[in-house]
């Protein structure tokens, strides 16, 4: 019997209903080129056959490389105990359980990672998590639209350049205006930013600390758009709360961010975490699931969905989002980190990254040749310009097993020569040395 | 009991007018169909809207509905005790729930909708 059950006469009464005169038809919006050209499929391997297919192609990765790439997703330490703790079948699921009221450990496990990130980013409500930081900062961006119901958008361009491209993507059928607007020595410009902004504004976004690395202090920013009915949403760093002023603290409407760093480990596409947090004021435009914590008729507590009737499910056509999932399985791991590191754990982490990139910082510094962007302060993350194109420089250092750090050119025209570089408490005082004698090696080489 | 002072739509609004006032609630069939009431998104006040142009949404235990504005005119008042005491529209559909008020509405409009006996006779079969 075929999987697809529908037999030919079924398939074409389908396609009588809607209008199609063939399958081919049915699908010609879809560009030729992206069409499959076969179903064809090779022929039934073994076991053994495609682990060996799989491991081949895993081995291409660059697995042992002691890396200085950042730019969103981090090289963070994690406890065992996060996936010994994760990876027990009573929770390991990808989303939150349909009929949810029955798992009521999957709920808590949720409510208590959506308590970590109301005192991670001191707001008020959380949700129960989105896919990564980027469709976060999306699902930002409708909520102030909605909100506010004006349609424009400004964007401070220290935002996750990837980020920025999801935005465009994910709203690129609706009608909404967006802003770019650059910063000045790797800082938002207040200038720039308060003259882009107009009565149909609907939110402001920044990010901190933002690409660059640049740690901002943005109450200024809010107070003056708050004066005029505007948002604003900010991307944040959780590692970074835990030291820098919070977006609670400073007023932010809407708090989005990438989970990766607590707890979840690096994989190529993910899957990552999206949080996002937000104020009681604006929680009924809130996408996504949400955890609530109340007392069954016995009077014991117990945890439920809350507040579904914005969803998709219920609210069909005029649900704030199509978001109707969450990332609980990343949530939960999240959860387990934190609550293994503790508050205090947690600011030892962030303490070691800012004083290790202030060591890597000072060694870029004494390079011959390379300029430490210092005009504005940083966190664990830095940008240097250097004498050659970053990404030469990047291809020399992956033979030594190091990746240097991330070139700002293919995301910034004109930055060719610039590189972004991160250190993380799992960096060593030794790595960190390596990288600066061995930077400067390759660069008397490329420049003799 | 459906009042009769007043006038119905076909999405379970009703209007009283009051001294060139029209005030705007929805009606008892209606919350009591809704169920328990969480949450009444207000229209926005000093806004003008067109007839069946959705300007608020009602939210209950069961389900998020729409509220339709009955008529042209300008939203000059809305009822505030609703944001932290939805439940009055369950309480008192046709009193202290009232949700919006109107100024210079289309009277044309008022008065092609809906006696309470026409009204009531729309959804008579439900209640068998």
């Amino acid at each position: 019997m075929s999987f697809i059950a529908n037999t030919p006469t079924q398939r074409d009464e389908m396609l009588e209903t809607c209008g199609a005169a063939s399958l081919d038809a049915l699908f010609e919006c879809i560009p030729e080129a992206l069409r499959p050209k076969s179903f064809d499929l090779p022929a039934a391997q073994s076991e053994l056959e495609v682990q060996r297919y799989f491991e081949d192609i895993a081995s291409r990765n660059f697995a042992n490389l002691t890396t200085f790439i950042g730019g969103g997703i981090y090289d963070h330490f994690i406890p065992a105990a996060v996936s010994a703790i994760t990876g027990r079948s009573e929770f390991y699921t990808a989303y939150t359980p349909y009929q949810p009221e029955l798992s009521q450990g999957t709920l808590q496990a949720i409510y208590e990672y959506q308590s970590d990130i109301c005192r991670l980013t001191d707001m008020e409500v959380s949700n129960a998590s989105l896919y990564d930081g980027g469709s976060a900062l999306c699902e930002a961006c409708q909520m102030a639209l909605h909100a506010t119901r004006r349609s424009r958008i400004v964007m401070d361009s220290g935002i996750n350049p990837v980020y920025r491209t999801m935005v465009y993507t994910y709203t690129a059928n609706l009608s909404i205006d967006f802003e770019k607007v650059d910063v000045t020595h790797g800082q938002s410009d207040r200038n720039r930013l308060f003259a882009a902004l107009d009565e149909n504004t609907a939110a402001v976004i920044l990010q901190n600390p933002n690409f660059f690395g640049v740690i901002d202090d943005h109450s200024d920013i809010v107070e003056h758009c708050h004066e005029r009915g505007i948002l604003v949403i900010q991307s944040v760093y959780p590692v970074a709360m835990a030291v820098l002023k919070t977006p609670g603290e400073i007023g932010v409407d809407i708090v989005t961010g990438e989970g990766q760093s607590l707890g979840i480990p690096l994989g190529f596409g993910g899957p990552y975490l999206g949080f996002m947090a937000t104020t009681k004021k604006l929680v009924r435009k809130m996408p996504g699931r949400l955890v609530g914590r109340t007392v069954d008729r016995n009077g014991k507590e117990s945890f439920v969905l809350t507040m579904q009737a914005r969803e998709q499910h219920i609210r069909r056509d005029k649900a704030t989002s199509n978001i109707c999932s969450n990332e609980a399985l990343c949530a939960l791991r999240a959860h387990v980190h934190l609550s293994l590191l503790g508050p205090e754990g947690l600011k030892n982490v962030a303490k070691l990254c800012l004083a290790k990139a202030q060591y890597a910082k000072q060694r870029f510094s004494e390079i011959p040749g390379v300029e430490v962007m210092t005009s504005s302060p940083t966190f664990n993350e830095f940008t240097v310009r250097l004498p050659i194109n970053a990404m030469d420089l990047v291809n020399a250092l992956i033979d030594r097993n190091i990746a240097p750090g991330l070139p700002l050119g293919r995301f910034y025209p004109g930055m060719d020569n610039y590189l972004l570089v991160a250190v993380t408490e799992k960096r060593t005082k030794h790595e960190i040395g390596i990288l600066a004698e061995t930077v400067e090696a390759v660069l008397r080489q490329e420049t003799r | 009991m459906t009042p009769s002072d007043r006038r119905y739509a076909e999405t379970h609004e009703w209007v009283k007018i009051e001294d060139n006032i029209a005030v705007v609630g929805i009606s008892d069939y209606a919350q009591e169909s809704l169920g328990d009431i969480t949450f009444i998104e207000l229209p926005e006040a000093e806004h003008s809207v067109t007839q069946d142009e959705e300007c608020g949404v009602i939210e209950s235990v069961k389900a998020a509905s729409d509220l339709f504005a009955p008529m042209d005119g300008e939203i000059i008042e809305v009822n505030d005790a609703l944001d932290g005491s939805p439940e009055l529209v369950n309480e008192d559909a046709y009193g202290e729930g009232w949700i919006f008020k109107m100024a210079n509405f289309n009277s044309e409009q008022y008065e092609e909708m809906m006696d309470a006996a026409e009204y009531e006779s729309t959804h008579d079969h439900d209640d068998e």
